[in-house]
C-alpha cells in the first residue's frame, strides 16, 4: 500500500480513533509518513495547549450556580418547565378540566406557556451583559435596526414629557417565530415590549387587550394590524398600562 | 408536593452533572463568539434552556455531549452566530494543495499565539469540530453526536479543517520570516 492510501487515515491514528497495526508497520519502515504522523501530534498538542485561553469569573460562575438554586427554592412551573403530572397534580387538571371543559384549559395552559416565554425572555435578557443589541434612546434608531431581520414593521411611540425612556431593542425567537423585543425604563422598572406577528393560536392571547398577573410581573397584551404586542415587566399595572396607551396611539398614528 | 419534589431533584442532579463543565463550556463558548461577554450571554442562556429541558435528558446517555449541542445550537441561533455563519463560505477555505503538512511548518516551534490566532482566524464549522476534537479530547463518535452530523462527515471536516489551519499556519510563519 503506497503512502497516499495511509494519507486519510493519519488523523483517525493520532486522534487515537483506531489503533491500526498495518499502518504501525507501515510507520516503521516509511519515515515520510511517520514524519506527517509525529508533525500531526505535535500540532494536536499545540493545538490542545492554545485554546486553553479563557477562564470565566468566578462571580459569573455563582450568578448562573445562584439561578440553578433558585429553582428549587422556588419550583415554577411556567418558569422552569411542566413538571410530570404526579397523582396530586392529575387529580388537580382532572378537577380543573371538569371546570372548564377541556378546550378552555388547553387554551390556558397554552397561553400560561406564553406568558412563561415572554417572562423568560424578560428575566433573561435583565440578566444579561448585553441586554440589547441595539443601545439608543432614538426610536428613529432602534426601529430602523429591525430592518432587514423582521418581516414586519411598527411604529415606536414619541416619549418626550413621559416618564418612560426607551434603552433599545434586540431581536427575540417566540414560538419559532422571528419578533422584536424592545426596553424600556420608568423610574428604576424596566419594561420589555415584544412585538411579533399574531398567528392564529400562538399564545392564545384571546381579542382586545388583556392584562394579568404572573410571578408578580404584570403582563398586558393586545393585536393590532396583524401583529401582537406584549408588555411584561415588574412595574405598577398603571405603568404597564399607560406605556401600552402610547404604543397603541403610536400604532394608530 | 411530589412535583414539586421531583423539580427539586432533577435541578440538584442538573448542578451536580453541569456545573462541572462550567469552565469547559465557557471555554469552548468563548471560541465561538470571540466575545467574552457574549460568551457569557451563550453560556447562561445554555444552562437556563438544559435546566428547562432536563426533565427530557435520558439517563445513561452522554450527558456532555448534550450540554455542548445545546450551547453550539443556541450559538448557531444567536446574532453572533448568524453572522459568523453567513461568513463561511459553504466550501470553506480553499483547498490546499498537499494533504502533507508543509516543510516550513515542519521545523518551526509554533508560539500559543500563533496558534490562537489561525484557530479564529477558521470557519466556525472547522474551529468547532478542531476544538471539540483536539481540546475537548471528544471520540469521533460524540462529535458526531454534538454536531449532529455522521463520523464520516466529522473525519472530512477534521481533515479539512487542519489543512485549512496548516496552510494559516504556514502562511504566518512564512510572512514572519521574510
Amino acid at each position: 500500500m503506497s503512502c497516499e492510501n495511509w494519507s486519510g487515515k493519519l488523523d483517525a491514528y493520532v486522534d487515537g480513533q483506531s489503533p491500526d497495526t498495518e499502518l504501525e508497520s507501515h510507520l516503521r519502515e516509511c519515515p515520510k509518513c511517520a514524519r506527517e504522523v509525529l508533525s500531526r501530534w505535535q500540532m494536536k498538542r499545540a493545538t490542545q495547549a492554545a485554546a486553553e485561553r479563557y477562564a470565566p469569573s468566578s462571580e459569573f460562575r455563582l450568578r448562573v450556580q445562584s439561578q440553578i438554586a433558585a429553582s428549587r427554592a422556588t419550583p415554577r412551573k411556567q418558569l422552569w418547565g411542566i413538571p410530570r403530572l404526579t397523582w396530586a397534580a392529575a387529580g388537580l387538571v382532572a378537577v380543573v378540566l371538569l371546570f372548564v371543559l377541556g378546550i378552555g384549559w388547553n387554551r390556558h395552559a397554552a397561553h400560561e406557556q406564553a406568558l412563561a416565554e415572554l417572562l423568560d425572555l424578560h428575566v433573561a435578557a435583565l440578566a444579561s451583559a448585553n441586554p440589547v443589541d441595539v443601545i439608543s434612546t432614538d426610536r428613529h434608531t432602534v426601529k430602523p435596526w429591525f430592518q432587514g431581520k423582521l418581516p414586519f414593521t411598527f411604529n415606536l411611540p414619541d416619549l418626550q414629557n413621559t416618564p418612560y425612556t426607551l434603552l433599545g431593542g434586540r431581536m427575540m425567537y417566540f414560538e419559532h417565530n422571528p419578533g422584536a423585543q424592545l426596553l424600556y425604563q420608568t423610574r428604576n422598572h424596566k419594561l420589555s415590549v415584544f412585538v411579533f406577528q399574531d398567528r392564529a393560536g400562538a399564545g392564545d392571547f384571546g381579542l382586545g387587550i388583556s392584562s394579568g398577573s404572573q410571578m408578580a410581573f404584570h403582563v398586558e397584551s393586545w393585536s393590532e394590524g396583524g401583529l401582537r404586542f406584549a408588555i411584561v415587566s415588574d412595574a405598577g399595572a398603571a405603568d404597564v398600562h399607560a406605556l401600552g396607551e402610547l404604543l397603541r396611539a403610536a400604532g394608530r398614528s | 408536593m411530589e412535583a414539586v419534589d421531583r423539580i427539586r431533584a432533577d435541578s440538584a442532579l442538573f448542578e451536580e452533572l453541569a456545573m462541572p463543565l462550567f469552565a469547559r463550556l465557557y471555554n469552548f463558548a468563548c471560541w465561538l463568539t470571540k466575545d467574552r461577554a457574549a460568551a457569557e450571554d451563550l453560556v447562561q442562556e445554555t444552562y437556563m434552556k438544559a435546566l428547562k429541558g432536563f426533565s427530557g435528558f435520558k439517563q445513561g446517555t452522554n450527558f456532555r455531549a448534550w450540554m455542548y449541542r445545546i450551547l453550539r445550537n443556541t450559538f448557531l441561533t444567536s446574532q453572533t452566530g448568524l453572522k459568523a455563519v453567513s461568513l463561511d463560505d459553504d466550501d470553506g477555505p480553499p483547498e490546499p494543495e498537499t494533504a502533507e503538512t508543509p516543510e516550513s511548518l515542519l521545523l518551526a516551534r509554533m508560539d500559543r499565539e500563533t496558534i490562537q490566532k489561525a484557530l479564529e482566524e477558521l470557519p466556525v464549522k472547522f474551529r468547532e469540530v478542531i476544538l471539540l476534537c483536539d481540546l475537548e479530547e471528544m471520540s469521533y463518535a460524540e462529535i458526531g453526536q454534538t454536531l449532529d452530523i455522521p463520523i464520516g462527515t466529522v473525519m472530512s471536516r477534521l481533515s479539512r479543517g487542519r489543512k485549512a489551519m496548516r496552510a494559516l499556519l504556514a502562511q504566518r510563519i512564512e510572512g514572519a520570516r521574510r
